[in-house]
């Protein structure tokens, strides 16, 4: 039989040995109690000298006084010399905390000479000699350094002096009448004895100063709370000089021999640890020699050798974590989670569940309050997959954070839902479980093996609403449509699940990422296609990922918010941290951080991302082209799933491409580093174009209103629009005239063209063909022309190629401005109107490229 | 997904009525819908109409699995059932018998059961009667036949069997792959 499980949450099972076991402290008995009894019999060595001192110091009382004045002479000195910022506050401070006048001992100068004897007997009984840097430093910190120590010493348990006798001392000198420096040596004594107590002695200590100080003068009160300030900063120094010193002594940057020589991997973790702990306090701690940079590369090579990753997958862990937590998230990746299995309320509860486990000698607990379902399992006797309970379907084996993203899709019943990437079947039957087989369920995987699993899954677990299908899920939306919710378990690197699957930390490099964050976004695509944006109680898409990558989660989602109407909606997981609104370069819509994200090591699951999308409308918007299509276009492979510029873009690929190739994929695209070598077909595109473009436009996109017409890079519509025009049979003889004009157009110019003459031509174009029919549309293009005009007169007249340049380049600034001002409008009324169809575009365009040719 | 001949679907409820008797009626006709048997590569499903429409959406290459499969035709022509059926047939089986703990992983890996190994049985349970095994909790583990009925059982070695064998869900395991 099993421990009895914490079902009931309410029960508490206790962890410690119990309130009543706990050991009840030494008894604190006062000193007096203690000491009277033993002390008084025997004085040391020391209390013998000390009561000779004290003897000789009544005798030169007067002498003191005199060098009490010197010594805040002295005091003032000093203060300035060492202490130049102290500040009133510590000096209260210190009065509250009931620090007292330890330092009244060096008041003189000749008492000085007297400690200071005294002071390194201390020293050498303790053995706590303060470190030879201190020796450096004049008397009076020797001395402050000291007194620490005397503390230290009285603390360790000398408890020599005779408590009461001192009291006596004090009151006698209170009763001489004197304030005199005696009684401030005495207190200062007792106080060193006192040191060691509790802190109701001290309390006494201080009533007994507060009697001193009604006796002295003012100044001397001053001169005291000097001193204690001074003793107080010093103290602060030391500890802090010493702390640093430690640390210091922690990690010294390794030499290049070290680095080359391999050590053992407890070095390496070491030096990992040691390297943490500068990264996070770089400025205290770095070697002043050594950069930021070293440190950090350093620890990468550290990493990567204590953890087995290869040097990519580390720098994006550490490009995606600050070092504290990539440690921990290294270190919780090397630790498989623990084992999870999911009731299926199809079959059983999960109480009758557990029970019958736990008959069975399984350990386990409910997974948290968040999961009804959820079990984890400690330990158990017998496999726990091969259980007469497994077999008869009452759980399955999942790991918690599969959990998640059928959490987030939230099924209700009577629906028609779509797993897309299903196999094998663990968050399928969590839907159908969910939806109580009602309803139908599609259960797709690509590959057909893996459906075999899905199929024997659900017939264990009796689900029996469900059709398990075998398509690519990016043919999905040409199978069928309208579901009204889909989930999307994408298939991902396994960053998350390092854990599960060592080998990703080795065999994952940047193709791998791409290959998969291309497929995940056509899937993603794909599934925002099938779901039914008018369905009555969903049009949800979850899509989730195993992956911790940006790449794989935040920024697919944020491309399918561009290229789809749908937005993020809360996932309804109250755990989990916010995705990435931003990850190095990237800025993705601030919705983002709706999304959520799980990590091993803060979560106790696998690594996740879920992110719950609601579809607003069933119309496929243009695509808009921003840095995420460059990167697409670069990649070469990949084709907007559902579109139809997908086969022709691939017509297009033998004509140079306008943006630069993945090699600077990584940098946002700069509208004016657009490479030239494309122009001539853009601007037959871009010409082309703009009449083709409302006839294709089915309903604005309503995301393109918010955004400002520069977003729309001509680019963008190249390719559409081009698409779109081969597409239209009917205007191809036009066009092809327009392209005649047009490659006249650039012929002619061809010559005196410079880059940037060019680049206002194409800028030109694309404002032009952005702009979409409506009235004011209209008005733009009359300004349009004559700027146009403009410019290629004088690139007529002026033949000095040079000139001409600068005077382009002048123009196009101009022109460019204007054009931002007014195309902003137009973006604006292009959501409204796009659906118009635009037929008085065409002869513009046309008179403009003939322009262009008499040039 | 195709119709089901009529020999196979004779052959199919001839089956069905060996575990379920009269029940096989509640099968066809529900409450929550019509449901009806499909037939796909020998394989013979058990889907609702609603679900069925749904199914035919999608291409025979690529359909896999839709509704429950109850089992295959074989090529002799024989109807054969699976242990996918058992989600419908242990609700419905009038005849059951209930086999010790200790006995449980022996019936999951393929094995008879015998007198030692029998907890319980359905009074009056005929020879040949096709039943539904199950554990003392009352899981269902399987179907078989009984080699004797309950009057015999009481009388029988402790070794004899009781019940054939015919499917357990162990194969959920053990044949993954030709499950369906």
């Amino acid at each position: 039989m099993g421990r009895k499980a914490k079902f009931d949450e309410t029960k508490k099972v206790k962890k410690g040995p119990g309130r009543k076991a706990r050991k009840q402290g030494e008894p604190v008995f006062k000193k007096g109690l203690i000491d009277d009894n033993k002390e008084e019999r025997h004085l040391s060595h020391r209390q013998k000298q000390r009561a000779a001192r004290r003897a000789k110091k009544k005798k030169e009382l007067l002498e003191k006084r005199k060098a009490l004045k010197e010594a805040k002479k002295n005091v003032a000195k000093q203060q300035e010399k060492e202490i130049p910022d102290d500040s009133e506050e510590n000096a209260d401070v210190e009065n509250v905390k009931g620090f007292t006048d330890d330092n009244k001992e060096w008041l003189t100068p000749k008492q000085k000479g007297n400690k200071k004897p005294k002071e390194y007997e201390t020293d050498s009984d303790t053995g706590e000699e303060d470190d030879s840097d201190d020796e450096q430093e004049n008397a009076s910190d020797e001395e402050q350094d000291s007194d620490a120590e005397d503390k230290v010493q009285a603390k360790s348990g000398k408890e020599q002096y005779k408590v009461g006798k001192l009291d006596d001392l004090f009151e006698d000198s209170d009763e001489d009448g004197g304030e005199n420096e005696q009684q401030s040596e005495d207190d200062e004594t007792s106080k060193m004895t006192y040191d060691s107590d509790s802190s109701e002695q001290n309390e006494d200590e201080n009533y007994s100063d507060d009697d001193d100080d009604d006796d002295k003068l003012p100044i001397e009160k001053a001169n005291i709370k000097l001193k204690k300030k001074k003793k107080l900063d010093q103290k602060l120094a030391d500890e802090e000089l010493q702390l640093n010193i430690a640390k210091q002594d922690v990690f010294a940057f390794p030499s290049e021999e070290e680095l080359q020589n391999p050590t053992s991997l407890q070095d390496i973790h070491q030096r990992i640890k040691d390297i943490v702990t500068v990264l996070n306090d770089f400025r205290k701690l770095k070697d002043e020699s050594r950069s930021r940079c070293e440190y950090t590369e350093l620890l990468h090579k550290d990493l990567c050798m204590y953890y087995s990753y290869n040097e990519f997958l580390m720098e994006i862990l550490m490009q995606i974590f600050p070092v504290q937590e990539l440690v921990e998230f290294l270190e919780a990746s090397e630790v498989a989670r623990p084992l999870t299995i999911r009731t299926n309320s199809l079959k059983t509860r999960r109480r009758d569940l557990a029970q019958a486990l736990i008959n069975r000698g399984v350990n386990l607990d409910p997974v948290g309050k968040w999961s009804k379902v959820g079990l984890v399992v400690y330990s158990s006797t017998v496999p726990i997959g091969a259980t007469p309970e497994y077999l008869a379907g009452h759980y399955i084996l999942q790991g918690a954070s599969s959990y998640l993203p059928v959490m987030a899709l939230a099924p209700q019943e009577n629906e028609r839902i779509l797993d897309m990437c299903a196999a094998p079947g663990g968050k399928a039957s969590h839907i159908a479980a969910i939806m109580k087989n009602t309803g139908a369920l599609f259960a797709n995987d690509a590959n057909k093996d893996r459906t075999k699993a899905i199929v024997g899954n659900f017939h264990r677990l009796g689900v029996v609403n469900a059709i398990v299908c075998n398509y690519d899920g990016r043919e999905f939306p040409e199978v069928i449509k309208g579901f009204d919710r889909v989930l999307l378990d994408a298939p991902c690197t396994g960053t998350g699940v390092i854990a599960k699957d060592p080998s990703v930390k080795t065999t994952k490099d940047q193709k791998d990422i791409q290959r998969c964050f291309n497929l995940q976004r056509q899937l993603l695509l794909a599934a925002i296609d099938c779901c039914n944006a008018k369905s009555s109680t969903g049009g949800y898409i979850v899509y989730s990922t195993c992956s911790i990558l940006p790449e794989e989660n935040e920024w697919v989602v944020n491309y399918a918010l561009k290229r789809r109407n749908v937005k993020l909606v809360p996932t309804g997981l109250d755990f989990g941290t916010e995705g990435f609104m931003k990850y190095r370069h990237h800025r993705f819509h601030p919705s983002l951080k709706l999304t959520r994200r799980f990590y091993p090591h803060t979560h106790n699951m696998d690594g996740f991302f879920v992110a719950k999308l609601k579809k607003f409308s069933n119309v496929i918007p243009e695509p808009v082209k921003d840095e995420d299509d460059e990167e697409e276009k670069g990649d070469g492979e990949l084709n907007l799933n559902g579109d139809v510029t997908t086969d022709l873009q691939s017509k297009l690929s033998n004509v140079p491409v306008k943006r630069p190739a993945e090699t600077n994929k990584v940098e946002p695209q700069s509208k004016k580093n657009k490479p030239n070598s494309g122009e001539n077909v853009n601007k037959t595109a871009n010409k082309n174009s703009t009449e083709n473009i409302p006839k294709n436009k089915k309903k604005p996109n309503k995301k393109n209103k918010n955004k400002s017409a520069e977003t729309l890079q001509s680019s963008e519509n190249v390719k559409q629009i081009e698409a779109e025009t081969n597409k239209s049979q009917g205007d191809k003889t036009l066009q092809e005239e327009q392209a005649v004009v047009v490659e006249n157009t650039v012929k002619t110019k061809i010559v005196q063209e410079s880059k940037k003459d060019s680049n206002t031509l194409i800028k030109f174009n694309k404002d032009t063909s952005n702009s979409s029919p409506n009235k004011k549309k209209n008005r733009n293009k009359k300004k349009n022309k004559p700027a146009a005009a403009v410019i290629t007169a004088k690139v007529a007249t002026i033949s000095d190629e040079k000139l001409t340049d600068k005077i382009q380049i002048a123009a196009s600034k101009k022109l460019k401005n204007k054009m931002k001002k007014k195309q902003k409008k137009v973006g604006q009324l292009n959501g409204k109107k796009a659906n118009k169809p635009k037929v008085d575009d065409k002869p513009k365009t046309f008179k403009k490229n003939k322009m262009k040719s008499k040039n | 997904m195709k119709v089901l001949s009529e020999d196979r679907t004779r052959k199919l409820f001839e089956k069905l009525t060996k575990y379920i008797g009269v029940n096989v009626k509640l099968l066809i006709d529900r409450p929550d819908g019509t449901y009806c048997f499909r037939e796909k590569k020998d394989r013979v499903y058990y889907i609702s109409e609603r679900l069925l429409q749904l199914a035919q959406t999608v291409k025979p290459d690529h359909l896999v699995s839709a509704g429950t499969c109850f089992g295959k035709f074989t090529k002799t022509n024989k109807f054969r059932l699976h242990i996918t059926a058992l989600t419908y047939i242990a609700p419905y089986a009038p005849f059951k018998i209930w086999v010790k703990s200790s006995a449980e992983q022996q019936f999951l890996y393929g094995h008879h059961v015998i007198k030692s190994g029998l907890g319980r049985i359905t009074e009056n349970t005929p020879k040949y009667q096709g039943v539904v095994i199950n554990t003392m909790s009352d899981i269902p583990i399987g179907f078989g036949v009984v080699s004797r009925s309950t009057t015999e059982c009481r009388h029988a070695d402790p070794l004899a069997t009781i019940a054939f064998h015919q499917a357990d869900i162990g194969e959920y395991i053990r044949s993954e792959d030709t499950l369906v």
